[in-house]
């Protein structure tokens, strides 16, 4: 029997105590195309990968892991992780 | 005298890594060697330079990567055991990520990439980095960085302020603090810092790049006039000590 394949999605943003110039200039862009209800534009990063596992809790092991270590750094940023089976 | 041993390390990507070994070597007369982050140890050196540059084209964030290279366990050990350990612009980077150094640094709050001479003013002059300045002394050296914005938690920046571990702060030529002479939006002003032990050296600016007479800006030279007056007296104390015993 094969190893079931999980699809992991992890989104880094900078932590709320940061500034980010980079969302501040977006959402200015954002306004003068006239969306002036629009606030809190914050960047942040989009990674996704395939993990090999014997069950759920393992891939998401292997996920939250390699985001703590190296895909966030906990000074600067926060993490979001959702791990699915792959169909 | 024996000559200092300086070990560069190259990550792909770096790009000061000639100009470290260039004032090492040629400029100050040591001896100088590149140390390929592949390898698994240091080997015989007594300083360890992490250069400036784009390690794996800042991918990720800066020296996020270069700091799972298989030489960095070495350089971790190497600096726990007390040797001492520059790191450069994206040294520096790879310093705050391997956890040799605490806080990070952040995009420039002007988002843009700068490359210019800077005045800093030199906090201390008890470290083997800086022995050769005095104290409060302003020195000219250039950065070229994008995200040198040094950032850490408030406890994080009351310890190294009571503890003394800024080294340099970006000043006015007068030794001013002000936010005109801060190019980054770092905390502080901070430029430099070393770890409590004060053998580990984390900063922005390029001291290498300012010790060429050819260039006119030499003030980096101290820095490397430092490191080599150290082992200097280093050398001459255990040469007492022998001629003592004997």
């Amino acid at each position: 029997m094969s190893v079931p394949v999980y699809n992991a999605r992890i989104i880094v943003t900078l932590r709320k105590s940061i500034l980010d110039p980079q969302g501040k200039a977006v959402e200015l862009g954002i306004h003068t195309m006239g969306y002036t209800n629009v606030e809190q534009v914050r960047i942040g990063k989009f990674i996704e990968m395939q993990i090999d596992a014997p069950n759920q809790g393992a891939a998401e092991k292997v996920a939250r892991e390699a985001a703590q270590k190296l895909l966030a750094n906990p000074v600067m940023e926060d993490f979001h992780i959702v791990v699915e089976k792959a169909s | 005298m024996k000559k200092v041993r300086f070990g560069i390390v190259v990550f792909p990507g770096s790009n000061c890594d000639h100009d470290a070994h260039y004032t090492a070597g040629t400029i100050m007369g040591q001896e100088a060697r590149f140390i390929w982050h592949k390898e698994g140890s240091l080997g015989d050196v007594d300083v360890v330079i992490l250069p400036g540059g784009f390690s794996y084209g800042d991918y990720l964030r800066c020296g996020a990567i270069a700091r799972f290279s298989p030489i960095m366990k070495d350089v971790v050990q190497f600096a726990e055991r007390g040797g001492p350990v520059i790191g450069i612009c994206n040294g520096f980077q790879v310093l705050t990520e391997a956890g040799l150094l605490p806080g990070v640094l952040l995009r420039n709050a002007s988002l843009r990439f700068i490359c210019k001479y800077v005045h800093l003013r030199v906090e201390r002059n008890d470290l083997l980095w800086t022995n050769r300045c005095t104290a409060g002394e302003v020195i000219e050296v250039p950065i070229a960085h994008g995200d040198g914005n040094y950032f850490g938690e408030p406890d994080v920046i009351r310890r190294l302020e009571e503890g003394g571990q800024v080294v340099f702060r970006y000043c006015e030529p007068d030794g001013r603090l002000t936010e005109s002479a801060n190019p980054n939006g770092a905390v502080n002003n901070i430029a430099g810092i070393v770890n409590e032990r004060g053998n580990v050296l984390g900063l922005m600016p390029h001291p290498e790049r300012a010790a060429d007479e050819a260039l006119r800006h030499v003030d980096g030279r101290k820095v490397f006039d430092s490191i080599v007056a150290h082992f200097v007296a280093q050398q001459t104390s255990a040469a007492l000590a022998t001629a003592e015993r004997s």
